[in-house]
C-alpha cells in the first residue's frame, strides 16, 4: 500500500515536470527484460491505464468494434437460420441504391432537416431575445418555452396525435369555427411529414434558445447603448451588433440540429410508424424497420454504414465548432 | 411610441408562451375530464380522476416506473464514477498515446449509440443480457461527453491543492475523490441533469433490448400501451401520458434554474 501511492508521488511529480516527450512515446515499445527502467516506467504508468481502462473497455464494447464491425458486415449477406452469412461485395450498397423506399426516406429526412432546423433556430432566437428582455412574466415565458424539451418524444407524440386528431382534435377544433372542413394531417401523404415537422419545431426550439440567450448574455451592454446615442433602430442593432456576435451560436445550434435531425425520431413511433406509405419515414426509423420488424439485418446494416458516415462528417464539424466556441468565450 | 411597441411586445410573448404550452394544457384537459367533456370546452365540466385510474390499471405503470428509476440511477452513477476516472487521467497525467486515447474517446460524439443499434443488441444478446436493466444502461456508461466536460472541469483544480494532498499522504484515488469530485460538483450535477432528462427520454435502445414487463422502462411501457390499445379512449393515452411525463415536469419546476443553467453549460443531450 505504502510503497503504491510512493509510486504515485513519482508518477505525480514526473508528471509535474513535463518529462521529455521522446521517452514517453518510446516507453511502450521498450522490451519488457530491458531491465530497471522499463519496469519503473511501467509503474509509473500504471495508474493512468488503470484509470481510463474500465472507459476504454466500454467505449471499444458498444462504440469502436461495432462501428467497425458494421463496415465489415455491410458486404455480406444476413445469416438465416443454418445459412451463414456471404460475401456479396457491394451488393447490400447496390439493393440500397435501387430501393425507391430509400431514396424517398432519405428525401424526407432531408426535407425534414431544411425545414425544422431553419424554423427552430429562428423561433429560438425570438424566444431568446424575449426572455432575455425585461418583459413581465418572464419565468413563465422561461418555463413554457423550455418544458418541451424535457418531455419524452414519445409522450409529445402522443399529445400532438391527440392535437391532429381529425374531426375532434385541437385544428379542426379551431378550424370549425371559421367553417373549415375537418383535415386529416397525419392520415393524408402530402401534409403527414409536415405535421412530424410541426411537432420538431415544438420540442427543439426550446432546447436551442438557452443557447442563445447564454450568447445573448455575453454581449457587453454598452456596445447597444452607444448604438443607441448613435440613433441606430432595434432592427439595426439587431443586424449590425447582436447578429455578427451571435453567428458562431448559431453554427454550433445548427450542427447539433443536423445531428437531431437524423437521430431523434421517436414521434414517429408514437404518431406515424412512417406511414402512410413512408411519407413520414426518416432514415432511421427505416433502418429500424430493415433490422428489428423484416429482419433484412444486412440491409440494416448498410444503411447504417451510411448513417455512420453522415453523422460522422457532421460531427467531425461539431467538434470543430466545440473548440471555436471555447476561444469565443 | 415605445410603449406600445413593449405592449406588443407583451402582448405576442405571452401569445407564444401559451401556444408554446397549449397541446399540454390540451392533454391535461383531456385527462382530467369524463370523456365526454374530451372535446367540449365547458369550464363548468365535472373533474376526474378515472382517466388515471384506468390508465393505472390496463398496465403495470408502476413497475415501469421503478425500472426507469433503477435504470437512470445506474447510468448516470455509472456514467459519474467511470467518466471521472478517465477524465482523471486525460486531466492530470502524462502518459504513452495519450493523445491517441482521447481522440479514441472523442470518436464516440461522432458514433452516435443509434447507428450501431444492430451490433450493440447482438453484443447484449452474446453477454446473456437481453430484457434486463443493465442491458439498456451498458453502452451509454462510458461517455465521451462526460468524460469531455470532467477533463475540462479537472484542468481548472490548482495543482498545489494536489501536493498539499500527498504530502499528506493521500493515494491517487483519495486525491480524485477528497480533492477534484468536490471542486467539481457543479459540473456533476449538470451533467448529471442532463443525463437523467437524456435516459428518461430515451425509447429506441431500450425498445429494442427488452421484451417484457419485468424490465420495460417507461417510455417503451407508454409506445405499447398506446399502440396496443388502438382505440382507447383519448383520455386514458392522455392521462398515462401525463403519469409518465409527471415526475419530469415536477422536477423541472423545482430545478428549472438548474436544468437550464446545466443544458447550456453542457451543450449536448
Amino acid at each position: 500500500m505504502k510503497r503504491f501511492s510512493r509510486i504515485i508521488v513519482e508518477c505525480a511529480c514526473l508528471a509535474d515536470q513535463k518529462p521529455m516527450k521522446q521517452t514517453v512515446l518510446l516507453a511502450p515499445f521498450a522490451s519488457p527484460f530491458a531491465g530497471h527502467v522499463s519496469m519503473s516506467k511501467f509503474r509509473k504508468f500504471l495508474p493512468p491505464f488503470l484509470l481510463l481502462s474500465p472507459s476504454i473497455v466500454l467505449l471499444l464494447t458498444f462504440v469502436h468494434i461495432p462501428a467497425i464491425h458494421t463496415i465489415y458486415l455491410s458486404f455480406f449477406s444476413t445469416p438465416k437460420g443454418r445459412r451463414p452469412s456471404k460475401f456479396k461485395g457491394l451488393e447490400n450498397y447496390q439493393d440500397m441504391i435501387a430501393d425507391p423506399v430509400f431514396w424517398k426516406v432519405l428525401g424526407n429526412n432531408l426535407i425534414y432537416a431544411i425545414t425544422t432546423i431553419p424554423a427552430s433556430i429562428i423561433i429560438a432566437l425570438i424566444m431568446a431575445q424575449l426572455v432575455n428582455s425585461a418583459l413581465p412574466g418572464r419565468p413563465f415565458l422561461r418555463f413554457s418555452f423550455f418544458l418541451p424539451v424535457v418531455l419524452p418524444l414519445i409522450a409529445v407524440g402522443n399529445i400532438w396525435l391527440f392535437f391532429y386528431l381529425p374531426g375532434f382534435g385541437l385544428i379542426d377544433q379551431i378550424g370549425s369555427l371559421f367553417g373549415l372542413p375537418n383535415t386529416n394531417i397525419l392520415g393524408s401523404s402530402e401534409t403527414v411529414l409536415w405535421g412530424i415537422v410541426g411537432v420538431s419545431i415544438w420540442k427543439e426550439s426550446g432546447f436551442y434558445m438557452i443557447f442563445f440567450l447564454a450568447a445573448l448574455q455575453g454581449i457587453p451592454r454598452d456596445l447597444k447603448e452607444a448604438a443607441y446615442i448613435e440613433g441606430a433602430n432595434n432592427w439595426q442593432i439587431f443586424r449590425r451588433i447582436t447578429l455578427p456576435l451571435i453567428t458562431p451560436t448559431i453554427l454550433f445550434i445548427s450542427v447539433i440540429a443536423t445531428i437531431n435531425a437524423f437521430i431523434r425520431i421517436e414521434h414517429l413511433f408514437s404518431m406515424t410508424q412512417g406511414g402512410p406509405n413512408y411519407n413520414s419515414a426518416l432514415l432511421l426509423y427505416y433502418l429500424y424497420e430493415n433490422a428489428f420488424v423484416f429482419w433484412d439485418t444486412a440491409y440494416a446494416i448498410a444503411q447504417s454504414v451510411f448513417l455512420i458516415v453522415l453523422l460522422s462528417i457532421i460531427g467531425i464539424g461539431q467538434i470543430f465548432l466545440m473548440d471555436r466556441r471555447v476561444h469565443y468565450q | 411610441m415605445t410603449g406600445n411597441l413593449k405592449n406588443v411586445n407583451v402582448i405576442g410573448a405571452w401569445l407564444l408562451g401559451f401556444l408554446w404550452l397549449w397541446p399540454l394544457l390540451y392533454a391535461i384537459w383531456a385527462a382530467i375530464h369524463p370523456i365526454e367533456y374530451q372535446v367540449r370546452f365547458d369550464i363548468f365540466a365535472p373533474l376526474t380522476l378515472f382517466n388515471f385510474k384506468n390508465a393505472w390499471a390496463q398496465a403495470p405503470f408502476a413497475q415501469y416506473m421503478l425500472n426507469t428509476l433503477i435504470y437512470v440511477t445506474l447510468t448516470t452513477s455509472s456514467q459519474f464514477v467511470v467518466c471521472a476516472l478517465a477524465a482523471f487521467a486525460f486531466a492530470r497525467f502524462e502518459f504513452p498515446l495519450k493523445n491517441v486515447l482521447f481522440g479514441l474517446v472523442l470518436i464516440q460524439l461522432l458514433i452516435h449509440p443509434e447507428v450501431v443499434l444492430i451490433e450493440n443488441y447482438k453484443t447484449i444478446r452474446f453477454l446473456g443480457l437481453m430484457d434486463t436493466i443493465p442491458a439498456i444502461s451498458l453502452p451509454y456508461i462510458a461517455s465521451a461527453f462526460g468524460i469531455f466536460v470532467l477533463r475540462q472541469t479537472f484542468k481548472t483544480v490548482p495543482k498545489a491543492l494536489d501536493d498539499a494532498a500527498l504530502i499528506d499522504g493521500a493515494n491517487t484515488l483519495q486525491i480524485l475523490r477528497h480533492v477534484y469530485i468536490p471542486l467539481s460538483l457543479p459540473t456533476f450535477v449538470a451533467y448529471g441533469l442532463v443525463s437523467i432528462s437524456y435516459h428518461w427520454n430515451n425509447y429506441l435502445w431500450p425498445l429494442i433490448v427488452t421484451n417484457s414487463d419485468d424490465s420495460r422502462v417507461l417510455n417503451v411501457g407508454l409506445a405499447v400501451f398506446s399502440m396496443e390499445e388502438a382505440g382507447v379512449e383519448w383520455a386514458t393515452i392522455s392521462a398515462a401520458t401525463l403519469m409518465v411525463t409527471a415526475p419530469l415536469i415536477i422536477a423541472f419546476l423545482i430545478f428549472q434554474r438548474q436544468f437550464i443553467e446545466s443544458f447550456s453549460t453542457t451543450g449536448i443531450k
